[in-house]
């Protein structure tokens, strides 16, 4: 994965909903350089869900029913202000 | 860069925004075979009307007795009379057949158990001119908003709309006599310059919300069409008046119910004090939204605002049972630790009145023609939050906004339709000093090595407004606020970005954003200081409640529309049309609930 592919990703970090916003804002400060090239194409996954499930995942109101993703939104969701 | 290297993709119609309004707009004109491209900065189906929850109003009665004229009056009371009579009768009318229409895209509305809409009641929705309330919202449990940008994206992609995804619109192109050709556009991926020319461009860009440091708006609402309009000489109509929530988390935005004030929530200043005892004796913290946000305001303004900058107050419920707040405040507790920082039960939420509507815009009739002093602006239409037709006046009605979207982006695409069936065959010579402008303006930002950070400049926007221009106007505070937007917009003239990269240049992406919210942030300032009345969302601490001007609404001198121009910061007013289409006018009286 290289630069073009990380700034692309984070473009697609900004959302319809405020609260994924601010959320991925902080993810993607804190996170985001750290992750391995698999584990961005697993984030890249996650950006492609609809904001309101995204949102419902991130908040533990539900559960995303792929692992792989749940494991994402999880780290996601931990990142703190 | 030659301007004769641009290249050119030429269509009928453009839009430019993926939003509730955009969609519907170009479904009606891929559907009557225009050949038609929408560009958008993300994802059509993550646009911000993915956020609209409430539903969309129609008088369809499918519960009781409704009527599209009582919808109206309740629309126009709504609008505190500012709103034009002719495009809200338009828009009442219209909602129905709109409603019905989305139905039949495959939008899954919640039913009654005959299969009709469920409709539910919503503040502010009356039957008989104001009797008693009625059901008149439909929706899509709490995701209108997203059933309907998905049921209008795949009724786009079947009647093959051309999108153009990850691009960014610069600049409005206009010929000598002003008419409009299209537009410029970045594509985010290469930083590729391109002209789109078309018989007919629509603004469907959404509001502007984020010219505020607290407010419900995504990141992506930055006001560019309202920018590109003001930067072409197209004025901005009404542009004080913005719907405010009492109670965002301060330095987020993100809304904290007034369910918890409902429930024991206390508001207090920087010395504890539960100041809400001084203005309401009475109802307290279950005063109106109004009354709350006017007193938040003004303790903020005395000094006795919490923080290192004293810019909010607390909301405390620290006071209340812990389980008492996970049972009937669910999510309250989770908002605060995320987005404050603070455990409500522990230690009160900062809280802030915070955006969360945009009422003026582009300035267009009912058919969505944008209309510069009684002249309709040839080949340029708007719909949505960035235009002023103006059908909410001084303030919107709930479920009004998606309504909006969907009656006006049709009604635009029609007008659409029209004025290209028009217009000869092969388009005709551009015009290029718009276009030199756009790509000096990237080239400014490409070559500057010094100057001011975007981010500060930004924050510094967003504090100038939300302390001089928020819920609640002084007029010393406006008069000083008009000098220092004015000094934020040097600032903004002078950013200046570390990476001069071309692909997905975020940071270019968002210099260019702030060169279009610094515009509705002047706009809105300069609006506001001038009108010396209170009217429906803009309220000011001097236009004091008399027996002659109530809740301090001025009719004699202030029953009209303000055009911001952008050149030398002209203000210039329009008449509001009292004079509805086919039915009597709403007579002007005073606006209570």
């Amino acid at each position: 994965m290289d630069e073009v592919d990380l700034k692309r990703i984070l473009w697609r970090s900004r959302r319809g909903l405020l609260e994924l916003d601010l959320q991925l804002e902080r993810f993607v400060e804190q996170v985001l350089p750290t992750l391995t090239t698999a584990e961005l194409a697993v984030y890249e996954q996650v950006l492609m869900l609809p904001d309101w499930d995204f949102l419902e995942y991130v908040n533990g109101k539900s559960v995303c029913p792929d692992p792989e993703l749940a494991t994402m939104i999880a780290r996601i969701s931990a990142a703190q202000q | 860069m030659k301007m004769s290297s641009i290249p050119v993709r030429k269509f009928d119609a453009i839009i430019v925004g993926a939003g509730g309004a955009g969609l519907r707009a170009a479904l009606q004109l891929s559907e009557a075979g225009m050949k038609t491209a929408v560009l958008s900065k993300v994802f059509p189906t993550r646009s911000h009307t993915v956020a609209a929850q409430g539903g969309v109003s129609a008088s369809l009665g499918n519960s009781e007795p409704d009527h599209w004229h009582w919808h109206m009056y309740d629309t126009v009371k709504g609008s505190d009379w500012l709103g034009d009579q002719d495009a809200i009768e338009f828009m009442c009318r219209e909602a129905p057949n709109v409603v019905i229409e989305l139905e039949h895209f495959g939008m899954p509305f919640d039913r009654n158990s005959d299969g009709t809409i469920y409709q539910r009641p919503f503040g502010g929705h009356m039957s008989n001119f104001g009797e008693k309330p009625v059901r008149r919202a439909c929706a899509a449990a709490d995701r209108t908003g997203h059933a309907m940008l998905h049921a209008l994206y795949q009724r786009n992609v079947r009647a093959n709309t051309q999108f153009f995804v990850e691009w960014m619109a610069l600049d409005l192109i206009r010929d000598s006599e002003g008419n409009v050709q299209g537009v410029v556009a970045m594509e985010m991926e290469t930083s590729e310059i391109v002209i789109f020319q078309a018989k007919a461009t629509l603004f469907a860009t959404g509001g502007a919300g984020r010219i505020f440091a607290s407010s419900t708006n995504a990141f992506i609402n930055t006001g560019d069409g309202l920018g590109m309009a003001a930067r072409a000489g197209i004025p901005l109509e009404d542009m004080e008046f913005w719907q405010f929530h009492p109670t965002g988390v301060a330095g987020a935005g993100v809304l904290i119910t007034e369910g918890v004030r409902g429930e024991g929530g206390i508001l207090r200043n920087a010395n504890g004090e539960r100041f809400m005892e001084r203005y309401a004796p009475n109802a307290k913290d279950l005063a109106s939204r109004d009354v709350v946000s006017r007193a938040m305001v003004t303790e903020i303004n005395e000094g006795r605002g919490c923080g290192p900058n004293k810019d909010h107050v607390l909301l405390d419920i620290t006071h209340l049972d812990p389980e008492v707040i996970m049972s009937k405040l669910p999510g309250i507790r989770e908002i605060s630790i995320k987005f404050a920082g603070v455990d409500p039960i522990k230690a009160p939420i900062p809280v802030v009145p915070t955006c969360h509507y945009q009422m003026g815009g582009i300035p267009t009739n009912y058919r969505g023609e944008v209309v510069v002093e009684d002249q309709v602006v040839k080949g340029f239409y708007a719909a949505g939050e960035c235009a002023c037709a103006s059908v909410h006046g001084a303030n919107r009605l709930g479920t009004n906004s998606l309504l909006d979207l969907l009656v006006f982006g049709k009604s635009s695409g029609n007008s659409m339709i029209d004025f290209i069936k028009g217009q000869p065959k092969d388009l005709p010579e551009l015009v290029m000093n718009d276009v030199e402008r756009s790509v000096a303006r990237v080239a400014r930002l490409d070559n500057q090595t010094q100057g001011a950070n975007v981010n500060e400049a930004r924050t510094a926007m967003q504090r100038t407004m939300q302390a001089h221009c928020g819920v609640f106007r002084f007029n010393d505070m406006l008069q000083e606020g008009v000098k220092k937007i004015l000094e934020v917009e040097v600032m903004v003239k002078n950013t200046v970005i570390a990476d001069k990269s071309k692909t997905f240049n975020t940071a270019r992406l968002e210099a260019l954003e702030l060169e279009n919210l610094i515009e509705v942030a002047k706009a809105t300032m300069i609006s506001a200081e001038a009108r010396k009345e209170s009217r429906g969302a803009h309220v000011r601490d001097d236009a004091a409640d008399t027996a002659e001007n109530p809740n301090g609404r001025d009719d004699q001198n202030w029953l009209k529309h303000t055009l911001w121009h952008r050149e030398g910061n002209r203000l210039t007013y329009k008449p509001v049309n009292l004079k509805p289409l086919s039915v009597e006018t709403i007579a002007l009286k005073t606006r209570s609930y």
